[in-house]
């Protein structure tokens, strides 16, 4: 493998989230009976004319913008012409030699902590086809048509990816932007975000790329990883043993985990591209474009940099705090309300918070606990009213419902003892119950002090503060 | 009938039928009753209608009297109208003259149709028309030819052929056309009426079924220029709905009808007037021209250079446009579908082979080759460019004259069966309309005279949106001659 160099470049479709389709008044909502969100335009009937959605535009600008890319002013739809039965009109609107926006670029974080920016040709405007589903029926296929003409915005990358896990790097980033600015909802089950990959290989050193293949529909991190290795093996393999690449479409089989060609399916189809007679060019003027810049979030990067700065996180930390909006946000809100201690509210939120949301498989937004009754937990914790072991318990009931961290601690009765007469009687009956370890312990053996601290803790029922139990239990160990 | 209706209720002008339903002289039932009797004695030897709907016409007829009563009628209210079968109609079958959409129901109505029910015409039915929209002659309808009423073997024009016969039969006093090179012009000048391809973009192109996009206008056909500036009223404006209708007040065109042309300048295109033009039709050109000198405008000699790339860049576009157009009918979702389709390519191709006419195949698969990899830029990118030295051509030819005059075509009718075999000459046939669809100027079409029994029609363009000027034009010219009035003995 050490000859051999991996070119891959990515491929990217990206469902918009508008309300309506991208050139009819149709739901894009996802999961209605089939053909009942496709109206005459989607269809394809006689005489029908498309018109453009607005948003579409916007988010395509959006994204533009968020990647540093030229959003061009002017850009022209073109038609895609071929026969498939998922496709009504026989042609797909699209855009062909002028793209809404074009060269940008994403910059992704590798294993092992360096960073690379991965150029992104351009990304464009169309509609997405409908559905062909072949198993339901005997001999026949079922076509739906609810997902023609929900907007897509293609995204391509430059041939700048080296490796498998620096193309699922790149998905993962992109992924993150566009949900990010809000423009996909990036549910790969629901096909929101897809991703078709080329891949070529060629001895190191070589300037020419090899022959590609195209890997198409990958709708999983992991399937494009797994997807790609093997295409990586399968080229090696081929021209090691005297064979050629053919440049062609191949599909991933996740259950044999392996790429197969699709040849005889798109027997190289010429797609007679011309400009769309029933569409004028796409102007997009300064104002709409400022407007667009104006509602830009912060970025995952550059929030990500705040967070290391402004609150002292590690990368790591500050990486796991911003991979989304909602959770970044959780994050800041806890540390307000706290007034502070921003590593603290790290690790609740990284920590508990973040197991308590994926056991259930919970959005944030779907959080009974919120960022305030965080910080009201927390608060006891800083100011030493409870430990952090017994700040579980209490987090466990804010999450069953209970409305306050203070309430709980109150009914429960909660409150770390810290009177230091209090703990030194406890010390002093665990001294006396257990002789024979006291003995021991004062002969060398001090592997036996965490015995004897869980002994006060567990008498104690948790509450005796930690601290002051292990300087207290030193001194009186000692004798 | 009635014995108290006026003689000859067929051979009143759509403006004078409208007059008398104002006056009350008869209702529109009685006048819907008095075409579809027409319709039912003369359509068989025309063939001009492919669907008569005379119930819901007589509904609608009552509809308008009612509404007239109540004193909330229009100058359109209860006037019998037909659209050619192009234009969707709600619930109303809408072949395109075509077996593909023989027994397509449109499931809604095309704006023009909305318009002109809103407006509260009486629609009696869809006319016959060339195959999608694809021919000079109306010979290559499913439905059969249609033949032309001033000589019976003759044709009447295409591809709006069927709505010329049936106005100039006096079945109709007005009716829809559309306009992709010429295809409202040229019938009417076959069938010595006035009709009027309107500027790309006054009309909504929504429910009408497109051939090539960027050419495809609809536009009125009616007797005179005074009945068609009142269709064009109804018919034209901004549509949401058609992402390239233009969004511009639309004037009243009647209102502007009776303008002096003192100090008209009328350009003469020399190509228009040189080889290829039959002599006959010449003469009765320059004696139209002539009266427009006596009507006080000055005509001066122009050139449009590049008027012979017209024809063949349209049949480099047009078809281009129209093989991606007619892809939708593939069997699946509506409209003709073989019998037992063996697999998808099966269904594909034995669907589209049963349901197209050879002229639509033939155009299907030139667009298909213009557009090809390795073949775009020498044809469809080329005829693009060419588009825009046609276009250029007119704006300088605007900066020294008003309007353009010319021949609408180079022959009177020609016989039915004499150029089905030799589809260039038929393609010629439209050489003088054909760069007024390239540059999307508006252009007319008025009867001006005969050669022998057939009729000859005289062409007038204007600039973008001057669809008030040529109506004016061209009634004024109305006003002081009587071709428009002449009616074929048979249907008099």
């Amino acid at each position: 493998m050490m000859e051999w160099e991996t070119v891959i470049g990515l491929e990217i479709h990206a469902q918009l989230a508008t309300q309506s389709k991208i050139f009819s008044g149709a739901s894009t909502a996802y999961g209605a009976e089939p053909n009942t969100q496709a109206c005459a335009i989607d269809l394809g009937m006689p005489g029908v004319l498309p018109v453009l959605n607005r948003e579409a535009a916007r988010m395509a600008v959006m994204l533009g913008l968020a990647i540093g890319a030229d959003v061009a002013q002017r850009s022209v739809f073109a038609r895609k012409n071929y026969f498939y039965p998922d496709l009504p009109k026989g042609y797909q609107i699209s855009q062909y030699e002028l793209p809404v926006v074009q060269k940008g670029q994403l910059t992704i974080d590798l294993e092992d902590g360096s960073s690379k920016v991965i150029g992104i040709t351009r990304a464009h405007l169309e509609e997405d086809a409908g559905k062909s589903l072949h198993e339901d029926f005997h001999g026949l296929s079922g076509i739906d048509l609810n997902r023609a003409g929900t907007p897509l915005l293609e995204i391509v990358s430059e041939p700048d990816l080296r490796s498998a896990k620096e193309a699922v790097a790149y998905m993962k980033k992109l992924h993150q932007m566009v949900v990010y600015l809000g423009i996909c909802d990036g549910n790969m089950q629901e096909g929101s975000f897809r991703c078709d990959a080329n891949i070529s290989v060629r001895r190191k050193g070589d300037p020419k790329f090899g022959t590609r293949a195209e890997i198409k529909n990958l709708n999983s991190f992991r399937f494009v990883e797994r997807a790609i290795e093997f295409e990586i093996e399968r080229q090696i393999d081929l021209i090691e043993a005297g064979g050629k690449v053919v440049q062609e479409t191949r599909l991933y089989d996740p259950d044999k985990g392996e790429t197969r060609s699709m040849r005889g399916k798109e027997e190289a189809n010429d797609y007679r591209y011309f400009p769309d007679p029933d569409l004028l060019p796409l102007v997009l003027d300064d104002e709409f474009i400022a407007a667009a810049r104006a509602s830009l979030p912060e970025l995952p990067d550059a929030k990500k940099q705040r967070f290391m700065t402004q609150y002292g996180l590690s990368s790591y930390d500050a990486g796991v705090l911003t991979t989304s909006r909602e959770l970044g946000d959780y994050y800041e809100a806890t540390v307000a309300a706290l007034g502070g201690e921003p590593k603290l509210c790290a690790n609740w939120v990284m920590g508990d918070f973040a197991a308590f949301l994926n056991k259930e498989n919970r959005d944030i937004a779907q959080s009974p606990v919120s960022a305030a009754q965080l910080a009201g937990l927390l608060r006891r914790i800083q100011d030493q009213t409870i430990s952090g072991k017994i700040a579980k318990e209490v987090f466990e009931a804010l999450w069953a419902g209970e409305s306050d961290a203070d309430a709980i601690i109150e009914k429960r009765g909660l409150k770390q003892i810290t009177d230091t007469s209090a703990i030194e009687k406890v010390i002093d009956d665990v001294i006396a119950a257990n002789p024979e370890q006291l003995a021991q312990y004062r002969a060398g053996k001090d592997k036996l002090f965490g015995f004897f601290v869980g002994q006060v803790m567990k008498l104690s029922k948790g509450k005796a503060n930690p601290q002051q139990v292990n300087e207290l239990l030193a001194e009186k160990l000692k004798g | 009938m009635n014995s108290h209706l006026p003689a000859a209720m067929h051979d009143k002008t759509l403006t004078e039928l409208s007059a008398g339903l104002a006056a009350g002289a008869f209702s529109s039932e009685e006048l819907t009753r008095v075409f579809l009797a027409r319709i039912e004695q003369f359509n068989p030897g025309l063939n001009a209608f492919i669907t008569v709907t005379a119930e819901a016409a007589l509904a609608q007829a009552r509809a308008a009297d009612a509404r007239r009563q109540r004193g909330e009628a229009g100058p359109l209210t209860g006037v019998p109208i037909a659209h050619k079968d192009i234009f969707c109609t709600n619930g109303v079958r809408t072949s395109c003259g075509s077996r593909m959409l023989d027994r397509f129901i449109a499931p809604y109505d095309a704006t023009v149709v909305e318009k002109l029910n809103a407006a509260g015409v009486v629609m009696l039915g869809k006319t016959n028309m060339d195959e999608f929209a694809m021919g000079s002659s109306n010979e290559t309808s499913f439905y059969g030819p249609v033949r032309n009423p001033w000589d019976l073997d003759a044709v009447p024009g295409g591809s709006s052929g069927g709505s010329a016969a049936a106005v100039a039969a006096r079945l109709v006093p007005g009716a829809t056309g559309t306009d992709t090179g010429g295809s409202i012009r040229q019938p009417a000048a076959l069938c010595g009426i006035t009709g009027l391809k309107p500027t790309y973009g006054r009309v909504s192109r929504w429910g009408m079924i497109a051939y090539a996009s960027s050419l495809d206008q609809g536009g009125p056909m009616a007797r005179t220029a005074e009945d068609c500036a009142l269709l064009l009223g109804a018919m034209a404006g901004f549509d949401l709905r058609d992402s390239t209708s233009v969004d511009r007040p639309v004037p009243d065109y009647v209102a502007l009808l009776d303008r002096p042309l003192a100090g008209l300048k009328i350009g003469l295109p020399k190509e228009y007037f040189g080889e290829g033009l039959d002599s006959e039709v010449a003469r009765v050109v320059e004696a139209a021209i002539a009266e427009y000198r006596k009507l006080g405008a000055e005509t001066v000699e122009i050139s449009l250079p590049n008027s012979q790339l017209a024809v063949p860049a349209y049949y480099v576009i047009a078809p281009a446009e129209c093989s991606s157009n007619l892809a939708r009918f593939d069997g699946v979702r509506y409209g003709h579908r073989c019998e037992n389709p063996k697999d998808l390519l099966d269904l594909y191709t034995r669907s589209r082979a049963e349901g197209f006419g050879a002229e639509v195949t033939r155009r299907i698969l030139v667009g298909t080759f213009a557009l090809s990899a390795g073949y775009y830029d020498a044809y469809y990118l080329k005829a693009q460019q060419i588009r825009r030295l046609i276009s250029d051509d007119f704006r300088r030819a605007f900066e020294q004259v008003d309007v353009i005059a010319g021949p609408t075509s180079p022959t009177v009718a020609f016989n039915l069966g004499e150029k089905v075999d030799d589809p260039i000459t038929m393609y010629l046939s439209d050489i003088y309309t054909i760069a007024v669809n390239l540059a999307g100027l508006p252009g007319l079409s008025l009867p001006v005279g005969f050669v022998g029994q057939r009729p000859v029609g005289l062409q007038l363009i204007g600039h973008y949106f001057a669809e008030d000027r040529l109506l004016n034009v061209a009634h004024r010219y109305q006003q002081v001659t009587d071709w428009h009035r002449r009616a074929p003995a048979a249907f008099a």
